[in-house]
């Protein structure tokens, strides 16, 4: 097993409303859902956004697209009114989310979808 | 037996207020080509409307969406002349204006005067409803404060309207999916506790209201999930059935691309509890919904259902709030973050706490982080050679605020090495409270502009 970042196997959009975000993941492909599934859990998500202090996670499955919709509240400093962030609606935070390590077979990973041009990736910072 | 009804065609060629303006020809060619359809501009975000209320109280004849002429003039003698009609909520805070302004610019063009329709009564003005809003919000917000209050309406007087006769209707605050609903429902005719159909063509209208988010926009990472000519991306055109499936696509020879993917990041997008999509007209129901590509650039969806409407409408209530102050410097080269790093402390030292400061590191760490700095506080300056420093702050008292850009501009002298490029902003946040109020109390109309009204 080896892991690889969630955006290897998914990919999504964040939407806001008022303190509240939504962060779509969907799989790239049907066979991986049942990964998502298994680790992109409400308290792993809730983990990885600790440092904004979320007051609520709820995941919500649609197996028919296989994608899952993940609501997490209070995670925008108090939304437009309040936020201080460049970001106030929180726009970035689906790409924060497919950071997120997911642990996958050996043998599926070349399989993957990935960065075509793995060079070019810049250097980041990253949850450390 | 399924309605064998002939499908109607709904385009988008607005997606909010600053939106590309030069999408509408190609979907009113397309459109056009195909003996006629809608024609959509969706220009009001939360706080849209707000901003229009502030411009219509310095002129009477302003507060409509100000992109208005760029948006109707290349394509309204075209929908005009080709059985397509114009339904908008660009009336923003005064649609009678913006309908006026429809009529002159007819006219310019010497063309014949449409039928325009405005719909009324989502401003909640008078004073039973403010006393209604203010008693229910329990927020502390004088009443002067206030900016606009404004209920989401529903699709019926669109609907009413264009079943009138009406070439183009203008509206303010509508729900965004009222502005596909609504002519769906007068081309169908459905009844309005159809939940199921209402529920498709609620989310047909969702898929559309963000312009080009459905055909490609929004979507492209170089390398990973590229989408082709960005530039000039088609907006897109929904072909719903007389069941409430539909289709969607995009104008040819356009960019951008509508697929599977694309389609299912925008039918989730702003979405809370996928069973329970709120709207005016019907609780969308898409938890059981699927996508199939049936075509280059066009996908179905399918599977969507509908539950009886909420028995109240949202508002949204903007007030003035603080006054919110930024003020950037640049640090590049060697040791660029230790620098911004110092930078960002000297000016937290001498503003001590008369104000709560938010530092980021623009290049190493900013949108990511959170207002308090949990995050930097855990992350090691890194190696950057060219970092931005932010340092924002919001107060409600304007000089309190203000510090924040003389700290900041003094670095020029007194901070770190090489720090150069400082801009500085100050203005008054306009913040935003929702809440619903009854149906009852909100009384919604639509009349025609060359028609007298109560």
């Amino acid at each position: 097993m080896n892991d690889v970042p969630l955006y290897r196997l998914a990919h999504g959009r964040t939407g806001d409303k008022g303190n509240t975000s939504n962060l779509s993941v969907i799989a790239w492909r049907p066979d991986l859902y049942e990964l998502l599934v298994e680790q992109v859990t409400e308290a792993r998500v809730a983990q990885w956004f600790e440092a904004r202090r979320p007051s609520r996670v709820t995941r919500y499955l649609l197996p028919r697209l296989h994608a899952m919709n993940i609501v997490i509240e209070g995670v925008l400093d108090g939304g437009v009114n309040d936020a201080l962030n460049l970001d106030a609606h929180g726009k970035a935070l689906s790409f924060w989310l497919l950071d997120l390590p997911i642990r996958v077979p050996q043998q599926w990973i070349a399989t993957l979808p990935d960065i075509a041009d793995a060079h070019a990736r810049p250097a980041a910072f990253t949850r450390s | 037996m399924p309605d064998q009804r002939p499908s109607i065609r709904i385009a988008c060629a607005s997606g909010f207020s600053g939106d590309r303006t030069d999408g509408a020809a190609p979907v009113v060619a397309e459109l056009a080509a195909g003996g006629g359809g809608t024609l959509i501009f969706e220009t009001l975000a939360e706080r849209t409307l707000a901003l229009a209320q502030l411009s219509r109280d310095a002129d009477p004849e302003r507060g409509y969406e100000p992109l208005l002429d760029d948006l109707v003039s290349p394509v309204l003698g075209d929908c005009l002349a080709h059985d397509i009609s114009i339904v908008s909520n660009f009336g923003a805070a005064n649609p009678p204006a913006a309908a006026r302004r429809i009529a002159a610019i007819a006219s310019e063009q010497n063309l014949p005067a449409p039928r325009i329709a405005i719909v009324t009564g989502d401003a909640l003005n008078n004073p039973e409803q403010r006393e209604m809003l203010h008693a229910q919000v329990g927020i502390d917000v004088a009443p002067e404060a206030i900016v606009s209050a404004t209920a989401y309406l529903g699709a019926r007087e669109i609907a009413e309207a264009l079943t009138q006769g009406a070439q183009v209707v203008v509206a303010g605050r509508v729900a965004d999916p009222a502005l596909t609903v609504g002519p769906a429902m007068a081309h169908f005719g459905w009844s309005w506790n159809d939940w199921p159909r209402l529920g498709r063509a609620t989310m047909a209208g969702h898929m559309l209201e963000c312009g080009t988010q459905v055909t490609g926009g929004y979507f492209a990472v170089p390398g990973l999930k590229d989408v082709p000519d960005l530039d000039r991306t088609g907006f897109p055109i929904v072909t719903l059935d007389a069941d409430g499936g539909f289709e969607i696509g995009k104008p040819a020879g356009t960019g951008g691309r509508v697929d599977c993917a694309i389609a299912k990041e925008q039918l989730l997008y702003e979405v809370h509890d996928p069973a329970a999509y709120l709207t005016p007209d019907v609780i969308a129901d898409i938890s059981q919904a699927r996508i199939e590509q049936v075509g280059v650039d066009r996908v179905r969806v399918a599977g969507i259902s509908g539950h009886a409407r909420p028995d109240t409408l949202k508002v949204n209530i903007c007030y003035r709030g603080g006054w919110l102050a930024e003020a950037e410097i640049s640090y590049a080269g060697h040791q660029a973050e230790s620098r911004a790093r110092l930078a960002g402390e000297i000016v937290q030292r001498r503003i001590g706490a008369a104000l709560k400061l938010r530092i980021d590191l623009v290049g190493s760490l900013s949108v990511f982080g959170d207002d308090a700095g949990r995050m930097a506080a855990s992350h090691h300056a890194s190696e950057a050679r060219d970092i931005r420093l932010r340092v924002a702050a919001a107060h409600e008292d304007r000089h309190v605020a203000e510090r924040v850009l003389r700290e900041v501009t003094a670095l020029y002298c007194c901070g770190p090495a090489g720090g150069g490029g400082v801009r500085t902003s100050i203005r008054q946040r306009l913040n935003m409270v929702s809440t619903t109020i009854d149906r009852a109390a909100v009384r919604c109309a639509w009349h025609f502009l060359d028609e007298a009204h109560a």
